[in-house]
């Protein structure tokens, strides 16, 4: 049984990563508007009709 | 799709679909050989700004919206103004501005991709993302290179009217308060699995034996995984609970706390002298519960908010400024004394003011609850929030902002909310009633177990206050009232509030406003007495009117097809005459149209129809050539299913009266045929009336308010429920607790139905999680508690509360629901 001196800290090391992971993606609103990514994921890039046009939407506001 | 797929090539079907929106092209429209079919010009702008910026993909969608496109055809001025910036627009980093805009008749896929793509079609803006669900756009562009009104107008051409985003300072703290929210949860989460997992491992050696220093170890590991759950995630119960010791008020979050703190504590020490049990599974999996049981509560409560928001439609709040020659859109804001207004037909007004220049009908209903237009001419004192209905005015403007009746009222809508007495929801008095009686239990354990033992007596008393840890308590009512509001919005009834739904259950005092609430709050053609072939003649005159009568005529007879009419006079306060097909057509008030005809013996309208008028009829006549042919009569009806509903409230036990702004013997008349007794129904009340009548009410008892005007928003404040129905005006809609998202009473007895069936639900939780807790408190003062019957005790008192929650019958979705008007 004494693996589980290591083991179990491991374990919970990679939880930690998970929770960070998470509440970072939160943080920055990842999950503020479930809906619309899924419809936009559908939509095919826009083909580059005009010069300079603007890089296309749909990237998450960086707020 | 077949439809919208071969309307792209035009001629490959029968070239009566509209080129852009699929629908059938109305007859008269078809265009020539060759060209492209439109429904209308909305479309045809649309079609063609979308293939010039080679978006034609859009066309190949399969899920398109079908509906004509109108555009208003504004110019959205008021957008590039500094008084909208000020209140709208947020400078970024990069020399962007940002802004939200709620867009109108956004559903759907392509919706998502067009107004996506709309920074391809104005040059200098940066981006657009649309939170479909929200049918909210955030927009941002360089105010070097692009103007926020070029934004607006190509959203507008698209069919996609934006409106100003007014919570936006509300929606930054309302974001970051859900992101905190979502990773406390999230955080609460991970810990409350692990730490189960653990305490399964200390469960099984109980059974199968363990070394003491592995279960050392492993208390050990559960201490160290709980203790960021309650510094944490956990806090927020502690906060609550302090504040409510502040207040002197009993909450939920005050059980709570104790018992986290209390199964904490004991746990730590424990663990740390190492002997006893532990609580710490129990802990953190309660601080995880609690925590999604009142995000899914805020979550469905500002989903019924939003959408009540998106329905008020968001009446621009500008007004056209005389400039000189010219005429500029300004936002309502911007207004000072002194300048002069243009008010066209169906505006709104922006301002108290003087008319100085023209003559016409305005329409008070929303301000004053009055049902018939009121004539204004120069020099006659106008009010902000009437609408203009027939011909255009100057007004010059006297009061502005706050200092208006409409903004004094507002003001007073604001302190009618404060002076609300918060109500106390019946998990709350049952959480004082709970706190005091496990405090108790716990006393008379630790006193009965002291003569046995000290140390024992502590063990228990504390085992008490765990195991009897108020979770199917403190989920029972969020999540009976999460799935409620739902379940509502599904039906048409939006819900803002729980508190809402609990004053509802029990039938007392409803009041409800008469304009609009009761009846329809619009002139219906209710007596017509003439010939067929009058008909087209009077459509043909009544299209070129935007008068509420005008538009009665074009309800009373959708079928009739108008001919065209040419030399149209409208005269504010008589009626509207015209060429028809070399015919003199006459249509407006008897002594309007006598004046005009030579033969004035009018035929007398049938002893019947009058009857059924009421005093609140406006009478009409029509000439045609000199001749009196035909008269009607315009009265604003009931709702179709008034009678049936109010009938149906008083049979479950609701006290109803009428209180309206309207002239007495209109609301005698309306009184009468709907059941209210002389004590019952009052005529004549002024906003500030209104509220005064329910706050004597309020005196007596819980008094429910209904309305829609801005009359009516101050009292819809001040009741301890005030429901809004559909159509009414933004200020009510604010105010009110409940929004009726569907014409008609009806809601009402779905609500209160529905009100009274989740109290249901949740007296049944309650009940449920008392037994729990009387069978937990019991086995603890034996002695017969041990932390695994409390692990399993516990989550599945919760499970419990949260089945019969789902499986409750709250609110029944119509089967009109699919094709209804939630959005």
């Amino acid at each position: 049984m004494s693996v589980i001196f290591i083991v179990l800290p491991l374990a919970l090391l990679v939880v930690l990563a998970a929770v960070i992971a998470f509440v970072w993606a939160a943080r920055r609103g990842q999950f503020d508007d479930l809906e619309t990514p899924a419809i936009r994921a559908l939509h095919d890039d826009p083909e580059r009709k005009r010069d300079g046009a603007p890089p296309p939407p749909g990237r998450p506001s960086p707020e | 799709m077949s439809v919208a797929e071969a309307a792209v090539a035009p001629g490959a079907l029968s070239g009566r679909a509209c080129a852009h929106c699929g629908l059938p092209v109305p007859a008269g429209l078809e265009p020539a050989a060759g060209a492209v079919p439109f429904c209308c010009s909305g479309c045809a702008t649309a079609y063609a700004l979308i293939r010039e910026s080679g978006l034609d993909q859009y066309y190949r969608m399969a899920e398109r919206r079908r509906a004509a496109v109108r555009s208003s055809g504004r110019s959205f001025e008021e957008f590039d103004h500094p008084a909208f910036h000020r209140l709208y627009v947020r400078a970024v980093p990069g020399g962007l501005s940002e802004t939200d805009l709620y867009l109108e008749g956004v559903h759907c896929g392509s919706c998502v991709w067009l107004v996506e793509r709309v920074p391809l079609l104005v040059p200098g803006m940066a981006r657009a993302e649309l939170d479909v669900r929200r049918s909210l756009v955030h927009v941002a562009w360089d105010g070097a290179h692009a103007r926020l009104s070029e934004v607006a107008r190509t959203l507008d051409t698209l069919g996609y009217r934006p409106h100003p985003f007014r919570g936006i300072k509300a929606e930054a703290v309302r974001r970051a308060e859900d992101r905190a929210m979502l990773a406390r949860i999230g955080v609460a989460g991970a810990i409350a699995v692990n730490t189960m997992l653990v305490s399964l491992a200390i469960y099984s050696g109980w059974f199968s034996g363990m070394e003491s220093g592995t279960l050392r170890y492993l208390r050990w590991i559960c201490l160290l995984l709980v203790t960021p759950a309650l510094l944490w995630p956990g806090r927020v119960f502690f906060r609550g609970a302090w504040a409510a010791l502040r207040t002197r008020a009993l909450h939920m979050d005050l059980p709570i706390a104790i018992a986290l703190a209390a199964g904490y504590l004991r746990g730590a020490v424990n663990t740390a002298i190492d002997r006893g049990p532990v609580y710490f599974d129990g802990v953190a999996t309660l601080i995880f519960l609690l925590l999604v049981g009142r995000f899914l509560q805020q979550r469905a409560q500002r989903a019924a908010h939003d959408s009540a928001e998106l329905f008020h439609s968001l009446s621009p709040a500008t007004a056209r400024l005389v400039d000189g020659p010219a005429i500029r859109e300004v936002p309502a804001e911007a207004l000072l004394p002194g300048m002069v207004l243009d008010v066209r037909p169906s505006d709104t007004l922006a301002a108290d003011g003087t008319v100085i220049a023209g003559r016409s009908a305005l329409d008070l209903s929303l301000l004053t609850g009055e049902s018939r237009p009121l004539t204004a001419g120069c020099g006659a004192t106008v009010y902000a929030g009437t609408v203009n209905v027939s011909s255009p005015l100057r007004v010059r403007v006297e009061r502005a902002g706050e200092a208006t009746r409409l903004g004094r009222l507002l003001a007073e809508v604001e302190a009618g909310a404060r002076r609300r007495a918060p109500t106390v929801s019946l998990a709350e008095r049952m959480a004082g009633v709970f706190v005091a009686v496990v405090l108790a239990l716990a006393a008379v354990t630790a006193l009965l177990w002291w003569r046995h033992s000290p140390s024992m007596a502590i063990d228990q008393a504390i085992a008490l206050l765990i195991v009897t840890c108020p979770c199917a308590l403190a989920l029972a009512t969020p999540l009976a009232v999460t799935v409620a509001i739902g379940r509502a919005a599904r039906a048409g009834i939006l819900i803002k509030g729980g508190d809402a739904l609990e004053a509802l259950a029990r039938p007392g005092r409803l009041v409800l406003d008469k304009t609009g609430t009761v009846t329809e709050g619009r002139p219906t053609l209710v007596a017509w007495q003439g010939a067929e072939d009058v008909k087209p003649l009077v459509l043909a005159l009544e299209r070129h009117s935007t008068h509420p009568i005008a538009i009665g005529f074009l309800e009373a007879w959708p079928e009739t097809v108008a001919e065209a009419a040419t030399r149209v006079i409208h005269t504010p306060g008589g009626g509207i005459e015209g060429e028809v097909a070399g015919r003199h057509v006459v249509v407006g008030s008897p002594s309007f149209v006598a004046a005009r005809a030579r033969h004035r013996a009018l035929p007398v309208l049938e002893a019947a129809a009058a009857a059924r008028t009421g005093v609140a009829c406006t009478p009409l006549a029509v000439a045609v050539d000199g001749r009196v042919v035909a008269r009607g009569a315009f009265g604003d009806v009931l709702r179709a299913d008034a009678p049936a509903a109010l009938a149906e409230l008083r049979a479950r036990g609701w006290r109803l009266a009428l209180l309206s702004g309207d002239d007495p013997a209109v609301v005698a008349d309306v009184g009468e045929r709907l059941g209210f007794g002389p004590g019952d129904r009052r005529g004549a009340a002024s906003p500030e009336g209104k509220l005064r009548a329910i706050e004597d009410e309020a005196v007596h008892g819980p008094v429910v308010m209904v309305g829609d005007g801005v009359n009516d928003a101050a009292a819809i404040a001040r009741a301890t429920v005030g429901i809004g129905v559909h159509g009414g005006a933004e200020a009510c809609l604010a105010a009110a607790d409940v929004f009726l998202a569907r014409p008609g009473l009806s809601g009402l007895v779905a609500l209160t139905g529905g009100a009274a069936r989740t109290l249901g639900v949740i007296r049944g939780n309650i009940a449920f999680s008392i037994v729990y807790n009387v069978l937990g408190a019991g086995l603890a003062m034996s002695g017969l508690i041990n932390p695994l019957i409390a692990a399993v005790l516990m989550p599945l008192s919760s499970l419990t509360v949260v089945l019969a929650s789902w499986k409750g019958r709250t609110f029944d979705a119509p089967a009109a629901a699919a094709g209804g008007a939630t959005p």
